[in-house]
């Protein structure tokens, strides 16, 4: 088998299992309260970390890396807190970081 | 299946099914020549993580190797760990359905179906997901076989398309109260510290660790 199929075949397996486990392991019953204070707090956690590293890291990771992204996600970060709606706020980001790039 | 909140899923996920069928084309550009074209579209269909295909495929391409290109795609999946325990509360079912709901999980149909306080709309999820599955493996086919089509995604700003979604769902999600804008801000620090330091994926998984504030809060309640 080819490196390509064999990296395939493992990303498929490796990523069906990191998928399931949550919902497997800790789904469809009761949880103790401290631990279900931590699962709510997931969200916002893995948000915030989301949004960091997609606006200030390389796409390759390791480094980072400030482009044009700054300006939309920054674009999107005022209309926000102008009272824009999601669509809007998301277009505009793409709108200026495109923008952006010509310029 | 398909009742009003798998339907509303769907009408949000379709702007962003666009934007990722025209990252699947570039993918499907810079993966056909690397591991071949059928490999390319296979890969999509059933990995179905974006991140993790560039990174795998790029170290291919950089010639690292099939351990090193799989080790690089499951460190920016292991995301989907802390994504499932977030959202497992909320699912109902036996563990082959619940296992199934997981496979559903992409970023973005996840955050679209956080409703904050831990809780999650899993079949809002599924309607979310829906329209991404045809148009990222679609898109890869459109790459494959038509080439360049499109041009660089980055030049139409898709790539500030998805942190710009996530802010919003963060702050109009999920920061009601103090504590998680705080968990929030932690993991922002975290991430950021951790970006120059560690492999690609990494970052995200160890802001998680933020969320482990909640166990004060638990303890109170």
């Amino acid at each position: 088998m080819s490196e390509a199929w064999v990296t395939i075949l493992a990303l498929t397996v490796g990523t069906a299992i990191i998928r399931a486990s949550g919902p497997v392991l800790l789904g469809g019953r009761d949880l103790p309260a401290r631990l279900q204070g931590v699962i709510a707090l997931l969200a916002p956690a893995l948000l915030a970390a989301l949004v960091a590293v997609q606006t200030f890291g390389a796409s390759e990771g390791g480094e980072y890396e400030i482009d044009a992204r700054v300006v939309g996600v920054g674009a999107a970060a005022v209309a926000l807190r102008f009272g824009g709606k999601t669509l809007s706020v998301v277009a505009i980001a793409a709108a200026a970081t495109a923008l952006a790039r010509l310029m | 299946m398909t009742g009003p909140h798998f339907r509303r899923g769907m009408r949000i996920g379709i702007p962003y099914a666009i934007a990722s069928g025209l990252l699947a084309v570039s993918f499907g550009v810079l993966a056909e020549p690397v591991i071949g074209g059928v490999a390319a579209i296979v890969m999509s269909a059933i990995v179905f993580a974006g991140s993790a295909q560039f990174a795998a495929v790029a170290v291919l391409a950089a010639g690292g190797g099939p351990a090193a290109a799989i080790v690089a795609g499951l460190l920016l999946n292991a995301r989907y760990a802390p994504m499932g325990i977030a959202l497992a509360p909320s699912l109902r079912g036996g563990p082959l359905k619940r296992a199934a709901i997981g496979q559903a999980m992409i970023d973005f149909s996840w955050a679209a179906a956080s409703r904050g306080g831990g809780r999650f709309d899993a079949p809002f999820m599924l309607g979310a997901t829906a329209p991404s599955y045809p148009a990222w493996v679609g898109g890869t086919v459109l790459g494959v076989l038509a080439g360049d089509v499109i041009g660089d995604p980055d030049a139409l700003g898709l790539d500030a398309l998805f942190p710009a979604f996530f802010l919003c769902l963060l702050v109009e999600g999920e920061l009601r109260s103090g504590l998680p804008l705080v968990v929030a801000a932690l993991g922002c620090v975290v991430a950021l510290a951790l970006i120059p330091l560690t492999p690609a994926g990494v970052p995200v998984i160890a802001a998680a660790a933020a969320a482990l504030l909640g166990l004060r809060r638990g303890a109170e309640a």
